[in-house]
């Protein structure tokens, strides 16, 4: 018995292909969405770690001469025997490449470049240099060079002898201290009394910023998810609403419910693999076509050994996979559901067109508005991030829910005032339409939310991020000394020659009982011209020189409860009002800073031990301080170069993010054509009166596609506020709920302009097909509605 | 005796409260015999049809398949006696649109698990369908596809054939040639056969006849 029944209900997709590509093609999108998105977030990721190796290995603290720049080999075996747990580095500069030398087998985990060699751990090639396809082709032939993707550019790593043999160099760079050090060891100065210790640099730490992009960028990917399922959903429910009638048919032959519903739900779990795996397979053609230095992602798919974060892995197909089976089972669900209750005797008749009539829009209508409540509440009492993404979800969920209604609505209205009989029947003709378009509006309206929450935040993210660099690593070069003298003749040195210098002298201090770190600095044009302030007073730097404010970071301020105007006590005679909040991305700590001069006042033994200096030619002046002042290259840290290489690092992820956008869109343009194909059939019985009085088929196509025009223009006017709402959500209560601070959001209507382009393109491409199909209708299909016999 | 009615009542609930349809039917029906079900609409014809079909239940009586109570029985077990000993012909045909013609004609026989081809091609030939069998549903004429709905329900070779209004949708003329080739194969077959229906001119054309009226046999 089960063979003939499974082969009659899947007798409906051989002979409506249509709606078969819709549910696998809408599984696999949704599918493909989520892993590619997925995909590139992980390539993100380790572009950042790569970053992090061009930030100087930032995250160690680390030995280094205290004059020339070379460590001896008996300084380094010196640590090691006397319990100092240190790795060496040897680094060589080979034109624009950084060629870095590191010991595999004593480096901490997560060190910069630590990964290439683990990656080939089955082929451990201890000849070769790693770096990725763009460093490669500057690199000499002499070297054995593997392409390794997650290699930052600029960068190329090898073993330890390598760079040494290459560089003709004999001694070591620098000495990374791991982080795990014995309980008692000699002292530095006794064993190595040529060495110095530098503190790990706090200041390139990106990790929470890119934190809050991730989460921003999964959350894009769950909508994207959703948007699918709206396909899959639609597809489903149409298929299913046809089926009612075979469905009673093969009750009535003697097809047990239970026995029914056991092959419905093997049929969809059947079609549920097959569009998840599909889904999986272009997940990652996505992820190699988006990031293109990442195309050998394909490799993996045939098991081919590839390194990189894009690898393909059984867990995270099967995640895939597992995702598309709940989605289809919530979509199949409330379907199995009603088949359960539907009495054998009930009316075989589709139902498609009055699904969201009556009752079912009272219903409808009722959750969406207390749904959006709900959000609205919810915006002002959220303080976690799980209320943070039930927020999400009831804005989003109300707005879809709300949409068709309100579209419902406003065809009326037109309708009403249309003074031209054709005009009425074509919203009236609209209104009809609605039932039947309305998951595809939903989705349609989903994305384009989407998509215009997700500009938002990335463009404010970018604008932030770029503000945040040119604010903090404005200085081109940072300088390091050791004492108070070389601090002070450092900065006269800078200062006769012209050099902008900027001393950042630091102290730890007690600011309401919690820890903070208060920082002087020199007001001077590059804080005036590059710091961005979330709050501020007119002209803080003014008061802040004069020693009559002081400017706190976001973090000191959210966790004090404090902001502009409020006063911090820094000595017991001495409390100053906050006169500009500052938005402090990569820091975890608090922070307060005040004037160079009130510093010295209020710590007059901590002198300035870290300089930046503002200068056009960096590699010149590191040049001339080291002959002249005696620095070591390792106390002077080119921030140009590490600023270009963050931002390009960042373009990359930006670009792909763009382009992630369209290609939702897409989808949600796939989902309208799916269900204008879908329901063209049953469009025929009502536009034959229609042509039987007149009008044309050429007519009727046309405004087949002026209703595509005007149903998208509909979808562009409410997606714009709910997409700026979403984009609020993620920026200023997910963001600070999941990071402690919160990213500003700026407005970009030139983005929307372009979107409304897209989205009004998008609802143009899906109606050709279907008004192709209407204009070459035969007459004689039109007459088959007027004939009672067929 | 294959069917019997005991006593059987039945009602349903609408906006002004309980409407009695049955009430109280009481008759028998023998193996191979032929019966008409007369009455006027609402008469309560079509219920009976289906408590016997097993679609729908008796709320009070009996109802009997080959001495062996059918009412109350789990849907399961009714689902098997659809299958194996009762066949059922609507007025609305209720073809499988996805299955051609002939895929349709085997589809209730293969679900039975008694295909039988020989049998099969038997019933395509009386019935006039040979060149349709590759075709779909949705080309054919009415009465064509009332002729597939009778091969179908006939190939599963049930002991007992439910037609309501089988012959309802069709012109008179088509009508009189489908109901004379389905009860010449009803004879063929040996099956029992009760038919719903208003024309009086078709109830005279079966064994026996039932007249309802207002739930009560008269």
């Amino acid at each position: 018995m089960m063979a003939p029944a499974l082969w009659a209900l899947m007798s409906h997709w051989w002979r409506n292909p249509i709606q078969f590509f819709a549910v696998i093609g809408g599984l696999a999108l949704a599918t493909a969405l989520w892993c590619g998105v997925q995909a590139i977030n992980a390539e993100a990721r380790a572009s950042y770690d790569a970053a992090a190796g061009v930030l100087g290995e930032g995250q160690y603290d680390q030995l280094v001469p205290r004059t020339g720049d070379t460590i001896s080999v008996e300084d380094y075996i010196a640590l090691r025997r006397a319990g100092w747990l240190v790795t060496p580095v040897v680094e060589h500069r080979f034109g624009a490449v950084r060629l870095l030398g590191i010991d595999p087998l004593t480096a901490p985990a997560g060190f910069a470049g630590l990964s290439a060699f683990q990656d080939q751990s089955n082929s451990f090639q201890r000849h070769s240099v790693f770096a990725n396809a763009k460093t490669a082709e500057t690199l000499s032939d002499e070297l054995d060079i593997v392409v390794q993707l997650d290699v930052a550019d600029g960068l190329a790593i090898a073993d330890i002898s390598v760079v040494q043999s290459f560089a003709k160099a004999k001694g070591l760079s620098r000495l990374i201290i791991l982080p795990n050090q014995p309980m008692t060891q000699p002292l530095l100065e006794e064993i190595a009394p040529g060495l110095k210790r530098l503190a790990a640099n706090q200041t390139a730490d990106v990790e929470q910023l890119t934190d809050s992009f991730h989460l921003s960028l999964t959350a894009f990917g769950m909508l994207s998810f959703v948007v699918g399922l709206f396909i899959v959903h639609s597809a489903i429910g149409l298929a299913f609403e046809q089926r009612r009638g075979l469905v009673r048919t093969m009750r009535s032959l003697g097809v047990p419910m239970r026995r029914l519903l056991v092959l419905v739900a093997v049929e969809m779990g059947v079609i549920a693999l097959i569009g998840g795996t599909l889904g999986v397979l272009l997940g990652y053609l996505i992820a190699a076509t988006l990031l293109p230095d990442v195309a050998g992602t394909l490799q993996g798919l045939y098991g081919a050994q590839v390194s990189g974060v894009l690898e393909f892995r059984a867990s995270w197909a099967a995640s895939g996979i597992a995702l598309a089976l709940a989605g289809t089972a919530f979509a199949v669900s409330g379907r199995l559901l009603q088949i359960a209750q539907m009495p054998l005797l009930a009316s075989g008749k589709s139902r498609a067109w009055v699904m969201a009539r009556g009752q079912r829009s009272k219903i409808q209508g009722f959750l969406a508005v207390a749904l959006l409540i709900s959000a609205a509440i919810l915006a002002g009492i959220t303080n976690t991030l799980f209320l943070g993404f039930g927020l999400l979800a009831c804005l989003l969920v109300g707005a879809a829910l709300a949409f068709p209604l309100l579209v419902s609505k406003a065809t009326q209205v037109f309708e009403r005032r249309s003074k031209n009989a054709t005009v009425a029947w074509f919203w009236a003709d609209t209104r009809q339409q609605i039932p039947g378009l309305s998951l595809a509006l939903m989705a349609l309206l989903l994305a384009v939310s989407a998509n215009i929450g997700v500009a938002t935040m990335v463009s404010s993210f970018r604008l932030t991020f770029v503000g945040f660099l040119d604010q903090r690593l404005a200085p081109e070069l940072y300088l390091q000394v050791d004492t108070k003298d070389e601090s002070a003749a450092l900065d006269k040195y800078l200062t006769d020659r012209g050099f902008e210098s900027l001393p950042l002298p630091r102290a730890d201090i007690d600011v309401q009982g919690e820890p903070a770190r208060l920082l002087g600095v020199r007001v001077g044009p590059t804080y005036r011209q590059n710091w961005v302030f979330l709050d501020q007073i007119p002209d803080p730097w003014t008061d802040v020189k004069m020693g009559k404010g002081l400017i706190v970071n976001e973090q000191l301020a959210r966790r004090q409860g404090l902001w502009v105007g409020h006063s911090v006590t820094l000595r017991q005679d001495l409390a100053l009002p906050i006169v500009a909040v500052v938005g402090d991305y990569g820091n975890p700590s608090s922070q307060a800073i005040v004037s160079e001069s009130l510093f010295a006042d209020l710590h007059p033994q901590t002198p300035p031990l870290q300089f930046g200096v503002r200068t056009n030619d960096p590699q010149s002046l590191r040049t001339a301080l080291v002959q002249d002042l005696g620095l070591a290259h390792n106390a002077m840290i080119n921030q140009a170069q590490i600023k270009s290489a963050s931002l390009e690092i960042f373009e990359r992820t930006f670009m792909v993010t763009a382009a992630l956008n369209v290609l939702t869109l897409g989808v949600a343009g796939f989902a309208i054509l799916m269900s204008l194909l879908t329901l063209a059939d049953i469009r025929v019985p009502q536009l034959a009166p229609v042509w039987a009085m007149g009008m044309t088929r050429r007519r009727l196509a046309l405004l087949e596609l002026a209703r595509a025009v005007s149903l998208a223009a509909l979808v562009f006017a409410a997606a714009l506020p709910v997409g700026l709402a979403l984009a609020w959500v993620l920026l200023t209560v997910v963001n600070v709920a999941a990071f402690g601070w919160q990213l500003p959001m700026f407005l970009f209507p030139a983005e929307y302009a372009g979107l409304a382009a897209y989205t009004l393109i998008a609802a143009v491409l899906a109606a050709l097909w279907p008004v192709g199909r209407l204009l070459n209708t035969p007459p004689a299909a039109l007459l088959q509605v007027f004939s009672n016999e067929r | 005796m294959l069917l019997e009615f005991k006593s059987v009542t039945k009602s349903f609930q609408d906006q002004s409260g309980e409407i009695p349809v049955l009430r109280g039917v009481s008759f028998a029906l023998d193996a191979g015999e032929t019966l008409a079900l007369t009455g006027e609409s609402g008469s309560g014809k079509s219920t009976l049809l289906h408590i016997a079909g097993g679609l729908d239940t008796a709320d009070s009586g009996s109802v009997l398949l080959e001495g062996r109570k059918i009412n109350g029985l789990p849907d399961r077990a009714l689902a098997q006696v659809r299958r194996h000993q009762i066949s059922l012909v609507f007025q609305q045909f209720n073809l499988v649109p996805s299955l051609t013609v002939g895929a349709n004609i085997r589809f209730q026989a293969a679900l039975a698990g008694v295909l039988d081809p020989a049998f099969v091609d038997h019933l395509v030939g009386a019935l006039g369908l040979q060149d349709h069998l590759d075709k779909y549903p949705e080309v054919l004429s009415g009465g064509q596809q009332q002729r597939v709905a009778i091969a179908r329900a006939l190939a599963a070779k049930p002991k007992l054939l439910l037609a309501d209004e089988p012959t309802g949708n069709l012109d008179e003329e088509t009508a009189a040639i489908v109901l004379a080739q389905m009860l010449a194969l009803v004879e063929d077959t040996g099956a029992a056969c009760m038919m719903v229906t208003h024309s009086p001119k078709i109830a005279g054309q079966l064994g026996r006849s039932l007249h309802l009226k207002a739930g009560l046999l008269v």
